[in-house]
C-alpha cells in the first residue's frame, strides 16, 4: 500500500486542477441564474430549457450529427480497406510512400487541409453545404480509422484467412465471415474515433461548409464571438455529459467483457 | 497402445512396393523459390492414399512450403502437383479436396466449438440436417460432445487441438495436411495424442500428410517418412528402414542417437566391408549389399544400443575397441556411456537398466571394451 504522501497529493491535485477546473467553471456558470455569465446570481436550470427551446442549437446538432454519423461510416470502410492493404500485399514498389501518404493528413494542419478542400470545391463548382462538409470529414478522418484498424492487424494472424479459405471460402468470404467478426472492435474504435474528430471539428468544416448547413462547434463559436451566454454554457455541458457517459460506458463494457473472458480462461484451464 | 503396435504389424501395408499402384499425389520436378532463396528443389515424391505420411526435417528445410504448396496457398515455381490425374495449379484453395490443420490451430474466436466444425460443411451449402448429423458425428469422434456450445478460448489445449481435427476432418477431404500438430501439446499429452491420430487416421481410412520437426513423433504416426534438408529429400523409407538403414550421414544422425566412425574402405568379402579407421586398429567390419571402391571415403554409423560395452574382453565380437569411461548419462531407465577411445573418439554404448543404481560394475575411469556385430552397423558412402 502506498501511503500518505504530501507530495503525492499536491502533485495530484494540481494536475486535475489544471485539466479539468475550466470545464468545472464551465459546468457550474451554466447552473447560473444571471444572464452575465461572471456573476453569480443563484442556482437554476432555466438555459437548459431555453436551449431546447432554441431552433438554431438543435438543427446545429441535427446536421452535426448526421455528418458525424456519415462521414465516420465511409472513412470507415475507406480506412479498413487501407489498412488491409497496407498489411497484405507485402513488399511493393513505393510501400513507403504509399503508407506515408495514407498518415500524412493527420499532421497536416488542418487550415490548409480545409483551405485545399475549399478551392477543390470552388473549382469543381459544387454547392457547398452538407455534402461538402461530410466529404471534408471522411478527407481527414479516414486516415486515423486506418492507424487502428492497422494497429490490429499488426497482431492479426494470416492463418484464420487460410483457415477459412481452406475450409471454402473465397477471399472476399473468408474476410466477410473471419476476419471483419474478428477485428471488429477495432473497426468500431476506429468509427467512433472518426465520429468524435467530426464532432468537434471546426475549422475544417467552416472552409468546407455553406449556408444552411452550420455543425454546433461552427454554431458554439459563431455564438460566442458576439458574446458567451449561459445558453452556451449549458449546451457545452450536456455535450461534455453525453462523452462522459458515453466513454464511461464502453471502458465499463470493455472491462467487463475482459474480467467475464479471464474468468472463462481460467476454468477451462483448471478444467 | 501395444495392440495397435501388433495390429499394424499384422496387415501389411505398402502400396510403394507395388509399382502397378498409382500415387494419389504425386510431386513432379517441384521447384519453389522466394526471391533467391530456394525453399524447395526439383523435388519429386509419391504419396499413396491411405497412407500416414511424415515430412521430417529441421526448420527451414522447406516442409511447410511443400504442404503450403499442397493446400494452395503458394505455387510451386516449376514442376507439377497432381491429385489423382489433376494438376492442381489453377485450382485455388478452397476449391482443392484438401483440408489443413494449422499448427497455431486457427480456430475462429468468435465460433463456438460446433460452429468452427461446421464452418467447411455450411461454405458448400450442405442441407441443415446433413450439416448437425456431421458435426455430431465429428464430435463424438473426438469426444468433445460436452463441449460443443464452448468458445476456442474455453478450451484448453488439447482440447483446441481435438478441435482443429475436427474441423479438418468435416468435410472428408481425400488428402489431410497437418502442420505440426502435436507442437503445442506437453509431451505425456503428445504421446497419447499420437495414438489418437493414428486410430482416427485407420478407422476413417484417409490418407494424412504430417509436418514434423520431431523424428519420435514422425516414427510413431507414420507409415513413410521423408526426411529433408534444404529443400531436398534425402530420403524415403518405412520408420524403421530409416532407422536400421540410413542412406546418409545426415538422416542417420538427424533420427535417434548414432555413432561415427570415418574411415577409408578396405577389402570387402562377400557381404562384408571392412574399414580402416585408425592407425594401428584392427579394422571395423560392417555387412553391406553395395560394393564400396577401396580406399574410398566411407562411415560406418552403429546405434548407440547396439554397441554392448563390458570390462572383460569378450569372446567373440566382430569390432571390439578399448578405451576408458569419460562419462555417463543416466536417463533411469537406460544409461549411456561415452567411451574415450586411444584416438579420442567418442562411441556411445547404451545399457538398459535393468538393476539397481548401486548394482552397476561399470563407472568412470574404467578400462572397457566396446563391441558390436558387423549386422548392427551400417556402410555410409554420404
Amino acid at each position: 500500500m502506498l501511503r500518505f504522501n504530501w507530495l503525492n497529493a499536491t502533485t495530484l491535485t494540481l494536475g486535475f486542477v489544471f485539466l479539468y477546473l475550466p470545464i468545472l467553471l464551465l459546468i457550474i456558470y451554466s447552473f447560473n441564474e444571471s444572464r452575465l455569465v461572471t456573476v453569480w446570481a443563484g442556482f437554476s436550470t432555466k438555459w437548459y430549457g431555453s436551449v431546447f427551446q432554441n431552433e438554431d442549437f438543435i438543427n446545429a446538432a441535427w446536421v452535426t450529427v448526421r455528418v458525424g454519423v456519415i462521414s465516420a461510416t465511409i472513412a470507415t470502410v475507406l480506412g479498413t480497406m487501407a489498412a488491409l492493404m497496407l498489411s497484405r500485399a507485402g513488399p511493393f514498389l513505393g510501400r513507403t510512400l504509399f503508407s506515408g501518404m495514407i498518415y500524412a493528413p493527420m499532421v497536416m494542419p488542418e487550415v490548409i487541409t480545409g483551405l485545399s478542400l475549399l478551392l477543390l470545391f470552388v473549382s469543381m463548382d459544387f454547392t457547398r453545404g452538407f455534402w461538402t462538409v461530410t466529404i471534408a470529414h471522411i478527407t481527414f478522418s479516414m486516415c486515423y480509422a486506418a492507424v487502428v484498424v492497422s494497429a490490429r492487424l499488426v497482431s492479426f494472424e494470416k492463418s484464420y484467412e487460410e483457415a477459412a479459405q481452406d475450409l471454402g471460402c473465397t477471399k472476399f468470404s473468408a474476410f466477410m465471415q473471419v476476419t471483419l467478426p474478428i477485428i471488429a472492435p477495432s473497426v468500431a474504435a476506429g468509427w467512433l474515433l472518426a465520429f468524435t474528430l467530426s464532432l468537434d471539428d471546426l475549422v475544417i468544416a467552416s472552409f468546407a461548409s455553406g449556408p444552411g448547413a452550420t455543425t454546433l462547434p461552427m454554431k458554439i463559436y459563431s455564438q460566442v464571438r458576439i458574446g458567451v451566454s449561459p445558453e452556451i454554457n449549458a449546451l457545452s455541458t450536456i455535450l461534455v455529459a453525453v462523452v462522459s457517459i458515453g466513454v464511461i460506458t464502453a471502458s465499463l463494457a470493455m472491462k467487463r467483457a475482459e474480467v467475464k473472458r479471464k474468468r472463462e480462461e481460467q476454468l477451462a484451464f483448471a478444467g | 497402445m501395444e495392440t495397435i503396435v501388433k495390429s499394424n504389424q499384422q496387415q501389411v501395408f505398402a502400396p510403394w512396393t507395388d509399382p502397378q499402384n498409382k500415387p494419389l499425389l504425386r510431386f513432379e520436378n517441384v521447384t519453389k523459390k522466394f526471391g533467391d532463396f530456394t525453399a524447395v528443389d526439383n523435388l519429386t515424391l509419391d504419396i499413396y492414399e491411405r497412407e500416414f505420411f511424415a515430412l521430417l526435417g529441421p526448420s527451414g528445410c522447406g516442409k511447410t512450403t511443400m504442404m503450403r504448396m499442397l493446400a494452395g496457398f503458394e505455387l510451386p515455381t516449376t514442376g507439377r502437383i497432381l491429385l489423382g490425374d489433376n494438376d492442381l495449379k489453377d485450382t485455388p484453395p478452397h476449391k482443392r479436396p484438401v483440408n489443413m490443420m494449422f499448427q497455431s490451430y486457427a480456430l475462429f474466436p468468435h465460433m463456438s466449438v460446433e460452429q468452427n466444425i461446421a464452418f467447411g460443411l455450411k461454405q458448400d451449402k450442405r442441407p441443415k440436417q446433413e450439416i448437425k448429423e456431421r458435426v455430431e458425428e465429428m464430435l463424438s469422434l473426438v469426444q468433445l460432445e460436452a463441449f460443443a456450445k464452448r468458445k476456442p478460448h474455453q478450451l484448453s489445449g488439447g482440447q483446441k487441438q481435438r478441435v482443429a481435427l475436427a474441423r479438418s476432418l468435416a468435410k472428408k477431404p481425400k488428402l489431410l495436411l497437418l502442420d505440426e500438430p502435436l507442437g503445442a501439446l506437453d509431451k505425456k499429452l503428445r504421446e497419447q495424442t499420437q495414438f489418437e491420430l493414428m486410430n482416427i487416421q485407420e478407422k476413417l481410412g484417409m490418407t494424412f500428410v504430417i509436418v514434423t520437426h520431431d523424428q519420435e513423433e514422425a516414427m510413431t504416426v507414420a507409415s513413410r517418412i521423408a526426411v529433408m534438408d534444404h529443400g531436398r529429400i534425402k530420403q524415403v523409407a518405412t520408420p524403421a528402414e530409416i532407422y536400421e538403414y540410413p542412406n546418409s550421414r545426415y538422416v542417420a544422425d538427424f533420427l535417434g542417437d548414432v555413432n561415427i566412425v570415418e574411415g577409408r574402405v578396405g577389402v570387402t568379402t562377400g557381404e562384408t566391408a571392412s574399414l580402416n579407421w585408425a592407425e594401428g586398429q584392427s579394422h571395423l567390419a560392417v555387412s553391406t549389399k553395395e560394393r564400396p571402391q577401396s580406399g574410398d571415403t566411407a562411415w560406418i554409423a552403429v546405434r548407440p544400443e547396439k554397441v554392448r560395452i563390458s570390462k572383460e574382453m569378450p569372446e567373440e565380437a566382430d569390432n571390439c575397441l578399448q578405451g576408458e569411461v569419460w562419462d555417463i548419462g543416466y536417463t533411469g531407465n537406460i544409461s549411456t556411456y561415452h567411451v574415450k577411445l586411444a584416438n579420442g573418439q567418442m562411441i556411445k554404448a547404451q545399457v538398459a537398466n535393468r538393476q539397481h543404481l548401486a548394482n552397476r560394475p561399470i563407472t568412470w575411469e574404467d578400462s572397457v571394451y566396446v563391441y558390436w556385430e558387423k549386422g548392427a552397423g551400417v556402410l555410409l558412402q554420404s
